[in-house]
């Protein structure tokens, strides 16, 4: 009895929280709307009136200034006007429940909030308990999921390799703990690559990896033969304190993605990161740097797929409203 | 109605595990306790006689384990809350577990909680002390003076005992006294945040999980001492089918050891807890079919003795939070009896056997004289219609706590009455 949560009566998105439940057409829809923002090579997404009069809160109860800011331009791109609330340093340090600051802020009459939290399920939680008429867009909520980041990789997959059916793509790093590599995926799986592989120790890796449909490898040089897209994932610095790991030196020397490492891949391949990048760590700065790198691309290609996803989810209260 | 009214339990179905009855017998009770079986005593004048013709008449249910937040989270619920909860589940007997505040390490706290429930009068509550002051695992309660204040068992509870050297003494200070030890093996460390099987939900929807190996290294470690100190073990709330496959091995040897399982932990799994569902969130935590399917068939086999709703109330604000924020616990009493005779209509169990893991063999585990039909012992009765079909609603529980994963199943089997001491504690009105 699962109802989904995002999708409304007509399989529209009115929430955005998740990759997992979306189909195919519903992740090509969102890349050829971001296509649509991003179409001018070179120059700067046009501002358009799409939002405008609308009320967009980002509610962050993590700090990321870039996750905010990106998020931020894309609202003010469609012209709607933005709060950016951070709970980290008012509400919760007050002793205010979730709900509480959520009632408070709707009570600022918000079309839109965008959540980053701590908590896996906080952005399901808040999209449960919002007004029928709110949208909730999740930006990442614990391990779980960091779906725009997902599409924002994707569209930077397809502005490079077109189709994603004859891919193999491998995800290198702290799977376990990655919301991004979670919503990546299960985006690459709804797209119908050939082979998703996660490359990582066993003490980075989920209990049960291969019921998420990839391939697990521990070794970086096998892992990395063929594939025609790599993407590091950033090794947070906490986890050399839980035993996961015996030394950032280790990890970079068996994990840390080199110009000779990448040799295995395809000789097209192209590397990606979410960001912000450990240079040392998990990526040496001649690949970071190189041609292959399309790492600043995803950046800029992060507010076009925002601006889909806002005018998308908002798209399908109106029809709600008209229906 | 007085103590020493006189009532008629007539046309039932007497089932008392503990004798091995199982037949239609009228049942004669006078002064709180049982006077005749079968035939009404010489010169018995009925005050009250039930008519519980097509019903099924077994000893009041004893709930081992459960969390009646008095004194300290009344917030939560209260001892007079849940008592009447547990009359209206069948249940004349509350085990509670020293987690309190203050916690049932000083034989002050424990009065303070009997006198609050013999006032209330609708159940019988029993303590566990704690085995360790306030329950932080370093030095030892005053075990001899607990159970001299009347606490049938020793616990630390769910602040589990992370040195095994206090784990050690604590289990052979308790045993001087032979006093029961209800554990609540999990290993804290491999636990650590977890709030959810570690499995593939866990992997799926990013929560730190709680690996198998938490229950089964602290269970394995719980044998070896309980092996090395002759203590009386009591294995509660398990949630692992390699756990018990341990423990129905160590039985082979030590009469003395017995386990229980939570209710809930025998309808559902990991995957309830999909979509973040809150009121799915235990301690220890739901695990996969194979080892709800385990759990079932031990206690099919016997390797379980005992049944118990590991109640835990929460106000409603406990489970509106994202999940991993959320308290975990089922507010249980009134699905015991319901979901237990689903294990019947499962054939999992016969119903004298699912009766018995809810009165005769808790009793046994906590040498209770309770738990059983007998002229002299306790008048405690729980009456239930064995073909009553109806729906749970969480809206109109008693509980003060209505976070149930439970809320409009459908069960057969509906208690109609419940005495404690002779008196009439529940029966709806018709």
């Amino acid at each position: 009895m699962k109802h989904d949560l995002q999708l409304n009566q007509a399989g529209e998105l009115r929430h955005f929280l998740t990759i997992e439940g979306l189909r195919r057409p519903h992740l090509e829809q969102i890349l050829d709307i971001a296509e649509s923002f991003a179409a001018l090579p070179g120059r700067q997404v046009k501002k358009v009136p799409l939002l405008r009069g609308r009320i967009i809160t980002n509610l962050f109860f993590e700090n990321s200034t870039r996750t905010r800011t990106t998020f931020e331009l894309a609202a003010k791109l469609l012209s709607a006007d933005v709060i950016n609330f951070n709970v980290g340093v008012s509400a919760t340090s007050k002793g205010e429940t979730l709900l509480d600051t959520l009632r408070n802020l709707e009570a600022m009459h918000s079309d839109m909030f965008v959540v980053r939290h701590s908590h896996s399920g906080a952005a399901h939680f808040i999209a449960r308990h919002v007004n029928p008429g709110v949208s909730v867009i999740n930006a990442g909520d614990g391990w779980h999921a960091h779906p725009t980041q997902a599409v924002l990789d994707m569209f930077t997959i397809r502005k490079h390799k077109g189709d994603f059916t004859p891919l193999r793509v491998a995800i290198v790093g702290d799977i376990q703990h990655s919301r991004v590599a979670r919503s990546q995926i299960m985006a690459l799986n709804t797209l119908g690559v050939t082979e998703v592989r996660v490359i990582a120790p066993c003490t980075l890796l989920p209990a049960e990896a291969r019921s998420l449909g990839v391939h697990v490898y521990h070794d970086l040089e096998t892992g990395l033969e063929e594939v025609d897209v790599v993407i590091m994932l950033r090794l947070q610095r906490e986890r050399m304190d839980g035993a996961l790991l015996p030394s950032a030196h280790e990890y970079f020397q068996l994990y840390g993605l080199t110009e000779k490492r990448l040799q295995r891949a395809r000789p097209d391949a192209i590397v990606m990161h979410p960001g912000p990048i450990n240079r040392g760590v998990e990526i040496a700065s001649e690949v970071a740097d190189g041609s292959r790198s399309v790492i600043l691309q995803q950046v800029s290609y992060g507010i076009a797929v925002r601006m889909a996803v806002m005018s998308l989810t908002l798209g399908a209260r109106a029809g709600e409203q008209r229906g | 109605m007085t103590e020493t009214a006189n009532i008629h339990i007539r046309g039932g179905r007497l089932l008392d595990p503990a004798s091995g009855t199982d037949e239609e017998l009228d049942l004669f009770l006078g002064e709180g306790r049982v006077l005749a079986i079968g035939e009404a005593p010489a010169g018995f004048q009925a005050h009250q006689v039930i008519d519980a013709s097509g019903q099924v008449v077994c000893p009041g249910l004893i709930d081992l384990g459960v969390y009646l937040r008095e004194p300290g989270f009344e917030h939560k619920a209260t001892i007079a809350s849940e008592t009447r909860a547990a009359a209206r589940g069948g249940i004349t007997t509350l085990v509670c577990m020293p987690e309190t505040d203050p916690v049932i390490d000083t034989p002050a706290t424990w009065e303070l909680i009997r006198r609050r429930a013999k006032a209330c009068g609708n159940a019988r509550v029993l303590a566990v002390g704690a085995l360790t002051q306030r329950l932080a695992g370093e030095q030892l309660a005053e075990m001899a003076a607990l159970k001299a204040a009347g606490c049938v068992a020793v616990s630390n509870g769910r602040h589990r005992l992370a040195n095994t050297l206090v784990a050690r003494r604590a289990m052979e200070y308790a045993s001087t006294f032979d006093l029961p030890l209800v554990l609540c093996s999990e290993d804290p460390h491999l636990k650590a945040n977890g709030c959810v099987h570690e499995g593939a939900i866990a992997t799926r929807l990013g929560l730190p999980g709680i690996p198998s190996a938490a229950e089964t290294v602290a269970v394995a470690r719980d044998l070896a001492l309980t092996e090395h100190t002759g203590s009386r073990s009591h294995f509660h709330t398990l949630s692992t089918g390699r756990a018990i496959e341990m423990i129905a091995q160590a039985r082979r040897g030590n009469r003395r050891l017995s386990a229980d399982v939570a209710i809930h932990q025998l309808f559902l799994q990991e995957s309830d807890v999909d979509g973040f569902r809150a009121e799915c969130h235990v301690d220890p935590p739901l695990r996969t079919l194979g080892d709800r399917d385990r759990l079932r068939q031990a206690l099919g086999e016997g390797h379980i003795d005992v049944i118990c709703s590991d109640h835990q109330p929460h106000e409603a604000d406990a489970k509106r939070e994202p999940f991993p924020a959320t308290a975990p616990g089922i507010s249980g009493l009134e699905t015991l009896l319901p979901l237990t005779l689903r294990l019947v209509e499962e054939g999992v169990l016969t119903l004298p056997h699912a009766i018995a893991c809810l009165t005769a063999n808790p009793a046994a585990v906590l040498n209770l004289p309770l738990g059983r039909l007998e002229p002299g012992g306790s008048a405690d009765v729980c009456i239930f219609d064995p073909e009553a079909v109806w729906e749970f609603s969480a809206e109109k529980m008693a509980s003060a706590g209505r976070n149930t994963p439970f809320d409009g199943w459908e069960f057969r089997g509906r208690v109609t009455c419940t005495l404690f001491e002779g008196r009439i504690t529940y029966r709806p009105e018709t």
